[in-house]
């Protein structure tokens, strides 16, 4: 479980996050949603690590990251998996190699050994022939399955994903949705995904919480989104018309 | 303020590329395919301008001593000295600010825009180390390429001396072994060792702390060249001051 409290993070005389509190459960895929500049990325860097903020505290199960060693910091962000907005998949290696790369640096497995696992969650996210191609040669859709697989490939305590669906087609990012949920729910992992993607609130967002101007506005589900009077949420959330009347149906048939 | 606080942060940066070190088992293969792309990827062009630039300081110096009196095995002197002390180790070093400057600044400001660096500290990998460390250790190889240059250096102006008629092969020879100074040597490539460190160093810190998109890494790639230059040129200066003035 990751624990938020009282998280406050500046740039300059920019005050980004302004006291957010939350908690984070594991085996439940978590998303962070928000209008851009409200923080969320800033946020999610915070939680990995990649910029430190003024106060508040962050713990990995029950482990305040900030008053760790550096040591303790390196185990956790060895357990941590992360998937970025442009894949960031290294582009001077194969699509395997960038699979067994965090094998590689912490593990002491063989070769032999590295090749096999990396097949095991290539299987796992459907890409069976696709080792021998280098990043470049593969869809965003493909080098997005590259990055997932390489977060996982280390058994990782937690997940994050910085909008996995962006750039993608609907169908591919139905895909993505449905296969971090099934690997959050598999590995029971704590899996935090920053998206602006409505289908996937309503598809995976076991927890949501809601960003606006640095404040946590609201917290729920995916299924108490749809209730929900809470007016900055709604404007957000059923701001295009087609959410609009599912809102409106699910309403009806649940009244 | 900007020029001190990017100064502050290159002795940082210095100073956190011998922290948390990678795995040697990994990064022996990053030394060696930095060996491959920065060492022995740019032999050709440095073998390619030691020769000319040889040929064309023997061609120059033999045109220009027209006193009956200066004797021509000055050219072979000449042409060896300038070689030496200057041509090879620092006019090729400015060649490689642009060649391997370049290539170091845009491979590494490519992956702080493509998001590689923050993948690397994500996973607890210390990425100064890994990306930096291994050119800086590759680049110690690189006097072996100022010493293939000083040679190529000597042979193009012994070309051009004995092909254009300037001075009789003898002449050329005699010059060459006139007044050797050992120390000119070590002189040389102490100097080479510094500027080695510089081309690893200065280019990697213009592509790491880059900000921006696409745009900007071109505009790095020729900040990291000028401000690579000037570094070469201003060291040039003081160690010559030091070690020979």
């Amino acid at each position: 479980m990751i624990i938020v409290e009282d998280l406050h993070k500046s740039f300059g005389d920019a005050h980004v996050l302004k006291g957010i509190s939350t908690t984070f459960d594991k085996g439940k895929t978590n998303l962070i949603i928000g209008q851009s500049g409200s923080g969320k990325t800033v946020f999610l860097k915070c939680l990995l690590g990649l910029f430190d903020y003024e106060s508040g505290t962050i713990s990995y199960d029950g482990k305040i990251f900030s008053k760790l060693s550096e040591d303790e910091k390196r185990d956790i962000r060895a357990q941590i998996g992360m998937v970025f907005q442009g894949s960031a998949l290294f582009d001077s290696m194969t699509i395997a190699e960038n699979v067994m790369f965090p094998l590689k640096m912490f593990t002491k497995m063989s070769k032999s050994e590295m090749e096999d696992r990396a097949d095991v969650v290539l299987k796992r996210v459907n890409l069976d022939d696709a080792h021998k191609k280098m990043p470049s040669e593969a869809s965003g859709g493909m080098q997005k399955r590259v990055a997932i697989a390489r977060a996982i490939v280390n058994n990782p305590k937690y997940l994050f994903c910085d909008e996995p669906n962006s750039g993608l087609d609907p169908k591919t990012a139905i895909v993505i949705d449905n296969l971090i949920q099934e690997i959050t729910d598999e590995y029971q992992i704590v899996t935090v995904i920053n998206s602006h993607d409505m289908n996937s609130v309503m598809e995976i967002g076991e927890k949501i919480v809601f960003l606006k101007d640095g404040h946590k506005a609201w917290e729920g589900s995916k299924e108490t989104i749809f209730k929900t009077d809470n007016e900055v949420v709604t404007d957000f959330v059923y701001s295009s018309n087609l959410f609009k009347k599912v809102r409106k149906m699910y309403l009806e048939e649940n009244h | 303020m900007t020029y001190l606080h990017n100064i502050g942060l290159y002795f940082l940066m210095i100073k956190e590329m011998f922290r948390k070190p990678t795995k040697w088992s990994v990064m022996k293969h990053l030394i060696l395919k930095d060996v491959d792309d920065l060492i022995i990827g740019s032999l050709g062009i440095v073998a390619f301008i030691s020769f000319f630039v040889g040929g064309v300081i023997t061609i120059q110096t033999a045109l220009n001593i027209d006193n009956p009196l200066i004797p021509k095995y000055l050219v072979g002197f000449a042409t060896r000295q300038s070689v030496i002390l200057e041509f090879a180790p620092t006019f090729t070093s400015i060649i490689m600010a642009g060649k391997v400057g370049s290539f170091i600044t845009s491979s590494i400001g490519t992956m702080r825009v493509t998001e590689q660096i923050d993948a690397l500290e994500v996973m607890g990998i210390n990425s100064l180390n890994y990306l930096v460390f291994p050119k800086a250790v590759a680049l110690m190889l690189y006097p072996f390429a100022i010493a293939i240059g000083m040679f190529l250096g000597i042979l193009g102006g012994m070309a051009a001396c004995v092909l254009g008629g300037y001075t009789t092969l003898d002449d050329y020879i005699l010059g060459l072994q006139t007044d050797f100074n050992s120390f000119h040597m070590t002189y040389s490539f102490i100097k080479t060792f510094i500027f080695a460190f510089v081309l690893a160093t200065i280019p990697s810190f213009h592509g790491y702390y880059m900000k921006g998109g696409a745009l900007e890494v071109g505009k790095a790639s020729t900040t990291s060249f000028v401000w690579t230059a000037v570094v070469i040129i201003l060291l040039n200066y003081i160690l010559t001051d030091m070690l020979l003035g």
